[in-house]
């Protein structure tokens, strides 16, 4: 559906992108995600046709949109666009600024399309008002409706819940999901949010510094990253160091590692790096369970609230430190020696050097 | 062949360039016997006159706009929501009315003088017409660009960095001193180059006071002596000021960041005035009001009424009629070249100097309103004059095509006037963000069909805004008119002047009424965008 190979960009003398390839199947929700910085809002501007390519292609259901040499104008692409501030016509109803890109339609056949997003975004009764009288969350439903009103082939959304509240932000991301399915409309979304990327998406690129680092389900990047950045960017956790054992065992100071998949090093097989060899193995909160009968303790050293859990900073024999998330019914003070349990499912573990 | 802004912007700054140009160039041939002239009897009078005049009308607007900018911003006191739309009214009045008006009142013949000597027999009363007289009605008329400035300055501070000090241990006048002024003065001193520029600009008040200064000499010069070259060379020294002005005013604006950043969205809190301390600013408040708006504004509808009778005929509908026409061409002409001038500034312009050079070529071109309209008349009648003469000599025309044409008046007055135009479209351009731009284009809708779709009705109130300030400024302009009209072609602007050059107050209130009333419309506009600022 979308495809781009070997996409790079610089502005000015400073570049951008670095070589990105990506690929959405027909219907998938994709998503770019990434630190400030990073490209990927660069990356949706190329896809849009709103900057020139200046290296690589891209493919749009097969056919070449734009290449170094040449390129569709943005207005012939039929990608649809959602803007992190909404750009709503500040002039037009909700209803006229819907219907905006449906001038060619017959008067019967645009009315009807309206009336169908109106009411697939549930703003029904809102069709009159000016943007100014919406609140947040009812303009950016406006901006998406505007966007899928043309029936684009492909949705662009540039940081689209970035400017509302963080309660509205996780409800809507779910909601606007539903409503790209319902559609069926093939979408690429750009965050630095990834509670935000994985509520929406099917397939989340991790970009950094112009490349992605890894192209993957949301679950395989949380649980099997590839590398240090991916780990480190999505979810939270710590590095322990530790020592290869064999292909698919890796030893640290809380013992020996086996998870139900091979363990992983630097995205690739441990045995590159041979027995014995040196790495830093990745521990996530829920890697660490409270066991009371546990013979492995750790000291209580940082404690933060979270409602239906607690995430405590534990303090090993060695002073290093592991997260560990517990339901909150298990109230530790600081100070507190708690019994703990290995819980590790995936092995992730990195180069030492 | 791909629209470049240049093809705009260039032709625009031409108008205004082309002018000073001429005016700068008429130093390089200097006229040895006109200069000789010039230095020994008229440019001493004219320099110490003009540097008075700067001087006093400066520190003048600076005592009235910032305290009642002061005390309508920050203070609360009987009267005070009133006072900070009512203080604004006096834009209304161009300067030489309020200067007639005062003459009319308080000269020795005038009203009050003769009153007093009548009933009172007191004789040591102060001659209005002096310097200090001049002084005092200028700064009567020009204080609202002060208090505008300087009162927004105010109230983008808040109350809390007030507050912080207080606890730090100022007192309420402390703080003022050391935290409200230094932050405001980069607002006050907008307003105060604003006002100084409108001073050297001014050629009515002057010529109302009999006080000498470039612009009167000027028109003196080329309608009195006919001496064209002694009239460009008078032009081209007055120009310097306006250089010095300009490029203070560059600075100004590139350093006057800190001033706006500190945006506060708290609600104020204000410096109650209570007892004594509120009716003495309520009675400060008044006093300017009365002296500025509303004594003028009686007298002349007092005098209207006199002579409405006697000198109401049809010659007052030909003087309307002009008025109109010329302001409402004017107005058109240069809101549509505000508009392209606007409008390539969103056009791709190229690399990153040629992006600076763009800016700084837009910059130039709506420099016209710091450069008085004596002098762009002189800048623009002697191309035209040569151009005509070249017609006649090579082309065979029989006369002048395009001296004494509306068209010559209207391009001065898109020079002189196009930054009024410019302000409201380009901030209104601002406000219509790229993303705006590329929705519309990501839906299919480009070029005109944007224009027409998204761009004009977005930016409904900022051309109207501009048109309408365009149209009172040109109502209201007096040396440009004056000097580059059709001969025999008199508007109401023209009507006042010369009433008021043969001393005739009453004859000059009702062609100066129907200029103010028309005039109080942008002000009305000015007032009603402050309204959520007075909300608080």
């Amino acid at each position: 559906m979308l495809s781009l190979a070997d996409v790079a960009h610089a502005h000015g003398s400073k570049a951008v992108l670095k070589g990105v390839n990506l690929h959405l199947e027909p219907g998938e929700i994709g998503c770019l995600l990434g630190p400030s910085g990073c490209g990927k809002t660069t990356a949706l501007r190329l896809i849009a046709g709103l900057e020139t390519l200046q290296a690589g292609q891209i493919y749009l259901n097969g056919e070449l949109i734009a290449n170094a040499r040449q390129q569709t104008p943005p207005q012939q692409r039929q990608v649809g666009l959602v803007f992190q501030d909404f750009a709503l016509f500040p002039h037009l109803t909700v209803a006229e600024n819907i219907g905006f890109g449906l001038r060619a339609w017959s008067r019967t056949e645009r009315a009807a399309r309206v009336r169908a997003m109106l009411q697939l975004t549930g703003l029904s009764a809102e069709e009159n008002r000016t943007p100014h009288q919406l609140s947040g969350g009812q303009q950016q439903r406006v901006a998406l409706a505007r966007a899928l009103a043309p029936r684009p082939r492909l949705l662009l959304l540039d940081e689209p819940f970035s400017s509302l509240d963080v309660d509205l932000r996780e409800r809507l991301s779910i909601e606007v999901r539903d409503i790209l399915k319902i559609e069926g409309i093939t979408a690429l979304l750009v965050t630095h949010d990834q509670h935000e990327a994985f509520a929406m998406a099917d397939k989340i690129g991790v970009m950094n510094d112009g490349v992605i680092e890894q192209w993957d389900t949301p679950y395989r990047l949380y649980h099997q990253p590839r590398t240090r950045f991916v780990a480190d960017f999505v979810g939270e956790g710590v590095l322990l160091p530790g020592r290869v054992v064999s292909d698919s065992r890796v030893e640290i100071e809380l013992g020996l590692l086996e998870g139900v998949t091979a363990a992983a090093c630097d995205g690739g097989s441990c045995r590159v790096y041979g027995q014995g060899a040196a790495v830093n193995v990745l521990l996530r909160p829920d890697d660490i369970v409270h066991d009371d009968a546990s013979p492995l303790t750790a000291i209580v050293e940082r404690r933060a609230f979270r409602g239906a859990d607690f995430l405590y900073t534990l303090r090993l024999k060695s002073r290093r430190t592991v997260l560990a998330l517990v339901p909150s019914h298990h109230d530790h003070a600081i100070g507190e020696t708690i019994g703990i349990r290995l819980a590790v499912d995936h092995v992730v573990a990195f180069s030492a050097q | 062949m791909r629209l470049t802004p240049w093809l705009i912007v260039l032709p625009i700054a031409l108008v205004t360039l082309i002018p000073v140009a001429v005016v700068v160039s008429s130093l390089a041939d200097i006229d040895q016997e006109i200069w000789q002239h010039l230095w020994q009897f008229v440019l001493p009078e004219l320099l110490v006159n003009t540097v008075w005049l700067v001087l006093g009308v400066g520190l003048g607007v600076t005592l009235l706009g910032v305290s009642l900018a002061w005390l309508t911003a920050a203070c609360d006191y009987p009267g005070r929501r009133f006072f900070s739309w009512a203080l604004l009214l006096p834009l209304a009045l161009p300067a030489y009315v309020t200067a007639f008006v005062w003459l009319g009142l308080f000269d020795f013949t005038g009203a009050l003088p003769t009153w007093l000597r009548e009933n009172w027999n007191l004789t040591a009363i102060p001659e209005v017409r002096s310097r200090g007289g001049v002084i005092l009605v200028m700064s009567l008329a020009l204080y609202p660009y002060v208090f505008l400035t300087a009162r927004a300055a105010f109230q983008g501070q808040g109350r809390r960095l007030l507050e912080a000090s207080q606890a730090l241990g100022l007192t309420r006048a402390q703080a003022f001193w050391q935290v409200a002024l230094p932050m405001a003065r980069p607002g006050i001193a907008a307003g105060l180059l604003l006002a100084i520029m409108e001073t050297l600009a001014d050629f009515g008040t002057v010529s109302v006071f009999n006080y000498n200064t470039f612009t009167t000499a000027i028109y003196k010069a080329w309608f009195s002596l006919f001496s064209l070259p002694a009239a460009a060379q008078l032009a081209s020294i007055l120009i310097f000021f306006v250089f010095v002005l300009a490029l203070l005013e560059y600075q100004l604006r590139a350093n006057r960041s800190y001033a706006a950043s500190t945006r506060a969205a708290t609600a104020p809190t204000r410096i109650v005035l209570d007892g004594w301390r509120g009716w003495l600013a309520a009675g400060w408040s008044l006093k300017v009001f009365v002296l500025a708006f509303i004594l003028p504004m009686i007298q002349i509808a007092l005098w209207s009424g006199d002579v409405f009778a006697a000198d109401f005929d049809a010659r007052y509908w030909e003087f309307a009629w002009h008025s109109l026409l010329l302001s409402g061409l004017g107005a058109l002409l240069v809101g549509a070249l505000a508009l392209a001038l606007g409008y390539a500034q969103r056009l791709p312009p190229g690399g990153g100097l040629r992006f600076t050079a763009l800016h700084f070529t837009t910059r130039l071109a709506t420099l016209g309103y710091a450069v008085p309209g004596a002098v762009l008349a002189v800048g623009i009648f002697i191309p035209i004059a040569w151009l005509d003469n070249l017609f006649i000599d090579h082309f065979g025309a029989a006369s002048q095509i395009l001296g004494g044409t509306l068209a010559v008046m209207l391009l001065a007055y898109a020079a002189r006037f196009l930054a009024v135009s410019y302000g409201p479209v380009d901030s209104g351009l601002a406000r219509i963000s790229r993303g705006v731009d590329e929705a519309a284009q990501s839906l299919g809708v480009v070029g005109t069909q944007r224009l027409w779709r998204v761009h004009l009705p977005m930016l409904r109130v900022s051309l109207l805004t501009a048109a309408a300030l365009t149209f009172v400024d040109i109502m209201k302009e007096l040396p440009i008119t004056l000097m580059t009209r059709p001969f025999g072609w008199d508007t109401l602007a023209v009507r006042v002047f010369e009433m008021t050059s043969e001393g005739e107050w009453e004859r000059a209130a009702l062609p100066a009424l129907a200029i103010v009333v028309v005039g109080l419309l942008p002000v009305w506009l000015l007032t009603k965008g402050q309204d959520h600022a007075i909300a608080c």
